[in-house]
């Protein structure tokens, strides 16, 4: 029997991120008892990172914006495949969840007349995503931090949680590790909120961090629930590709918003070359408009740099690929140019682009007031993840709830910049109330002794392999690169297939690795217990992949490049088995109400 | 291609030392990266916090050459690469393993710190009006990416180790930006004064110096906190007096009071 430490709550919330912290401040504040744990220090989390900005249709800009415009946008960036209800609800709620940020403190870049400013991002029809200057994220994690602490809610910082346990079908806790000491802990609830983020640590460029190992994915699999769009990886288009160490951070799509523009070596702005057919009418056809309209002009198409993040991450790679392409294998950003049109361009590129300002400063020796920027795709956001309903955010399995990056169904094939952070907003609150209402009508489940030991004895069993054994990183590097490879951003069938054996190779070689050291605050033996979590969500992907047999969104594949509407009606399923075999389900995709049909049509 | 040696303190609660990593150096290279390859190829347990690489998160705080810097921002063509580097952790606070520190104090702090209370809203729908000049002022402490390096370097908690009084200069910074955030309608002055004993910064700024988002901690947040303090709690002339001798840093050299 190993040993450990018991904590009861109402309801547990896994994640400290912008979704998890206002689950927990919602669920607190319907009168539960909460845990909320997390794999680094609060405050830490992803959402820290994001620099754009909130999506929510305040029209504090355009007035002509609204909830319908918003809806329409969001339907549209996910080729239809989303969740219509969830995009629905995020359109109407999320500017109110903005606005109570700002009843909590936030401190939003305002508009002349001292309301929220609001900035043009891709896909987004009018400046939409409050924001303050680059560093959103920060605002809304502090933000949620500093209100939640005082909420009554405990934090158990620097945990991990290994496994959901089950009882009968439904969930009933948690069984985790605390990383400073390796000490296990044991959690019991009465309802769970997954709000882990994403999987990004499956490819070797990325701009997620080493917590991006699809845990809240492969835990709530494991426990029966389905997971949905699983196919549908954001690879952003613009993340930094020199020097070699920083290869992947983040450039964020607001240095575009603000009149940022794309070329080739050529000095060609070859996004020009290539507006798909549903943005045509949307889209500037000349340079001259595309700068009006990132300056305001309300009569003004968006600059083709605005497009989907999917579109231009594909163009980037095919002039990469055809040889015009800079010369570190990327392609040109460059904000200096807006020097030629206004006044104090330095400054401005400062005061509203800081933090990429110093980044390229410090990082890679680039002035970006002066000179461009060199920046190629990054894995960036999971679309798909734990399916859910759309109004209580509760997956297929009771009692078990999640949001955020996790969760899906919200961005279908992909997804527009901003709309994440208002997402955890939305979406964070609803799963916190009614996994509050879970818990308020259910009991405590019993906890299954075999469960727990079994998660013990697979955790502890690095340390006694032999030492000739293999260590868990090269494994983890091996991954990333096959995943990259193989499952990347232009996909073939082909490759596809190669994938699943080696994800078998690698699985195998998962099981037998060896970790050094003790339990205590030991990186080797956290990066092994997240590894089996990396290989489900990459076979996930995989899998998905596979079975969509189209290119739509950001699942592009080369040999079937073209939509195919039979696809066009299907969201494809991952389910465990009852033999622990992956299952593949096409599930047709729900009927949407006439009104929000109408929505749509009115918009397009 | 070029190696370079960093000389990384390893331990525990109980103690440790430094041990020498030889590692292969390459164009743009930050500590943080040099860290992470001596962990995949040499100290598979080394013990190392981080999450963005890129200024972000606050996390990855160390001492490098004995500065408290960020391990992804420090780069290694700014570091004399001809002798070892010494990384080792912030020093102020409880060792855990490694590089990693206790620092739940700090969270403990912010706490103990009045939250954020709002005035009525301005407009009927709830929502407020600020000029942006006056939000300017705040942002630049809302900046604070809780690295924790002004606590980590400020002497009356490294040296004179007043934990128990003393909320040093990250929480000065918090509290800055509560009291001149344009909606809110809290009053600490009397916490500044009492269980925060803001009156033992005697304004040595090297806080300031460390910050890696460039927050002018020392002249836009505290001494406009000690200014309040003062305003409050003594008579004109004590108050000169006070931040004559406070403005001086070469006066003090002992623990504070
Ligand atoms: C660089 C960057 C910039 C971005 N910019 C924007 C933007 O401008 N606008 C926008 O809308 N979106 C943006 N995004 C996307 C957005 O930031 C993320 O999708 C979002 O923050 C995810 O929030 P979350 O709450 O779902 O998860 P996170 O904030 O990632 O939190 C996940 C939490 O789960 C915890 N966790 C994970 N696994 C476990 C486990 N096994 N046990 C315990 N705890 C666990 C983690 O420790 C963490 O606390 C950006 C993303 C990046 C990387
Ligand atoms: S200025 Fe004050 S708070 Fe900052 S380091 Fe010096 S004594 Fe500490
Ligand atoms: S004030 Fe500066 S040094 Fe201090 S914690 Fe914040 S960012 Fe770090
Ligand atoms: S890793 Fe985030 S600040 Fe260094």
């Amino acid at each position: 029997m190993p040993e450990y430490t018991t904590h009861t709550y109402d309801v547990l919330v896994i994640g400290a991120g912008g979704a998890g912290l206002r689950a927990a401040i919602e669920a607190s504040a319907a009168g539960v008892s909460i845990g909320v744990i997390c794999k680094s220090l609060l405050g830490k989390a992803h959402t820290v990172m994001a620099e754009g900005g909130i999506a929510a249709a305040m029209g504090n800009v355009d007035e002509r914006d609204n909830w319908q415009v918003h809806f329409a946008d969001t339907m549209r960036g996910g080729q239809y495949l989303n969740n219509w209800r969830m995009a629905e609800l995020h359109a109407r709620e999320s500017p109110d969840c903005v606005r109570e940020l700002e009843a909590w403190g936030a401190l939003f870049d305002r508009t002349k007349d001292g309301r929220i400013l609001q900035r043009n991002f891709g896909g987004h029809k009018y400046p939409r995503l409050a924001h303050v200057g680059d560093r959103t994220g920060l605002e809304m994690i502090r933000t949620l931090q500093d209100h939640g602490i005082h909420q009554g809610i405990e934090v158990h910082m620097e945990c991990t949680v290994l496994k959901l346990l089950m009882d009968d079908g439904r969930v009933v806790g948690a069984f985790g590790y605390d990383r400073e000491r390796g000490r296990f802990l044991l959690f019991k609830a009465k309802a769970v909120v997954v709000a882990t983020g994403g999987i990004g640590r499956a490819y070797k460029i990325t701009s997620n961090s080493w917590e991006y190992t699809g845990d809240g994915l492969a835990l709530a699999y494991d426990a029966g629930a389905d997971l949905i769009d699983m196919e549908f990886l954001q690879f952003h288009p613009t993340g930094m590709v020199w020097p070699p160490s920083v290869c992947g951070i983040l450039v964020t799509e607001g240095v575009r918003g603000e009149g940022g523009v794309l070329r080739n070596k050529e000095h060609r702005r070859f996004m020009f070359d290539d507006i798909p057919e549903p943005y045509r009418t949307q889209t500037a056809d000349n340079e001259e408009e595309g700068w009006r309209y990132t300056q305001g002009d309300r009569n003004a198409r968006r600059p083709p740099e605005l497009l989907t993040r999917d579109h231009i991450a594909r163009c980037i790679v095919r002039e990469i690929k055809e040889g015009r392409g800079s010369p570190h294998g990327g392609v040109l950003l460059d904000i200096s140019w807006i020097k030629e049109r206004i006044p104090n361009a330095e400054e401005h590129i400062k005061k509203k682009l800081p933090s990429m300002y110093h980044q390229f400063k410090q990082l890679a020796d680039i002035d970006i007031t002066k000179e461009p920027m060199e920046v190629g795709p990054t894995t960036h956001y999971m679309m798909g993840g734990i399916k859910v309903d759309g109004d209580t955010q509760m997956s297929t399995v009771p009692g078990l709830f999640a949001a955020g990056e996790c969760a899906a169904g919200l961005h279908g094939a992909n997804r527009l910049g901003g709309n994440s952070l208002s997402d955890l907003l939305v979406f964070g609150k609803r799963a916190g109330y009614y996994a509050a209402c879970f818990a308020k009508k259910s009991g405590l489940g019993p906890v299954a002794d075999a469960q727990i030991n079994l998660a013990a004895s697979n955790a502890l069993a690095p340390f006694e392999r032999t030492n000739s054994a293999e260590g868990p990183y090269q494994v983890q590097q091996d991954l990333q690169e096959m995943m990259q490879n193989l499952v990347g951003i232009v996909r073939t069938g082909g490759e596809l297939e190669q994938a699943l054996p080696e994800l078998e190779r690698l699985g195998e070689r998962s099981k037998h690795l060896a970790v050094s050291g003790n339990r205590e605050y030991n990186n080797g033996w956290h990066t092994a217990l997240d590894l089996p979590n990396l290989l489900t969500v990459s076979e996930a992907v995989t899998r998905a992949a596979i079975e969509r047999q189209e290119s739509r969104g950001a699942h592009f594949r080369e040999d079937r490049p073209n939509k195919d509407p039979e696809f066009g009606k299907v969201n494809i399923i991952i389910r465990k088995g009852p033999a622990g075999e992956m299952q593949v389900i096409r599930q047709p995709v729900p009927a949407m109400p006439q009104e929000l049909k109408q929505i749509i049509e009115e918009m397009k | 291609m070029a190696t370079a040696t960093f000389r990384v303190w390893r331990g525990d609660r109980e103690g440790g030392r430094f041990q020498d990593y030889s590692t292969v150096v390459s164009e743009g290279m930050v500590v943080l990266d040099a860290m992470h390859r001596v962990q995949a190829e040499q100290a598979h347990d080394l013990a190392l916090r981080w999450n963005c690489k890129a200024g972000k998160c606050g996390s990855c705080s160390a001492e490098i050459n004995g500065m408290p810097r960020l391990m992804c921002m420090t780069r290694l063509n700014q570091l004399p690469l001809d002798k070892p580097v010494t990384v080792e952790p912030l020093r102020a606070f409880p060792p855990v393993r490694d590089l990693v520190t206790d620092v739940s104090w700090n969270f403990e702090v912010k706490k103990s710190i009045k939250p954020f209370k709002s005035r009525v809203p301005d407009a009927p729908d709830g929502t407020w009006r600020m000029a942006q000049k006056d939000v300017d002022r705040v942002q630049e402490f809302r900046k604070c990416i809780e690295c924790f390096l002004c606590q980590d370097v400020c002497h009356v908690l490294r040296e004179h180790r007043k934990f128990a009084e003393f909320a040093g200069p990250r929480y000065f910074v918090h509290m800055a930006a509560l009291e001149m955030h344009p909606l809110d309608v809290e009053d600490r002055t009397a916490e500044l004064k009492g269980t925060h004993s803001i009156g033992y910064c005697n304004i040595t700024t090297c806080c300031r110096k460390v910050c890696p988002e460039n927050i002018t901690i020392t002249e836009n947040a505290i001494i406009p906190l000690k200014e309040r303090v003062a305003d409050r709690f003594y008579d004109p002339l004590t108050k000169l007096f006070r931040i004559l001798r406070g403005g001086d840093s070469r006066r003090s050299t002992g623990p504070p009071r």
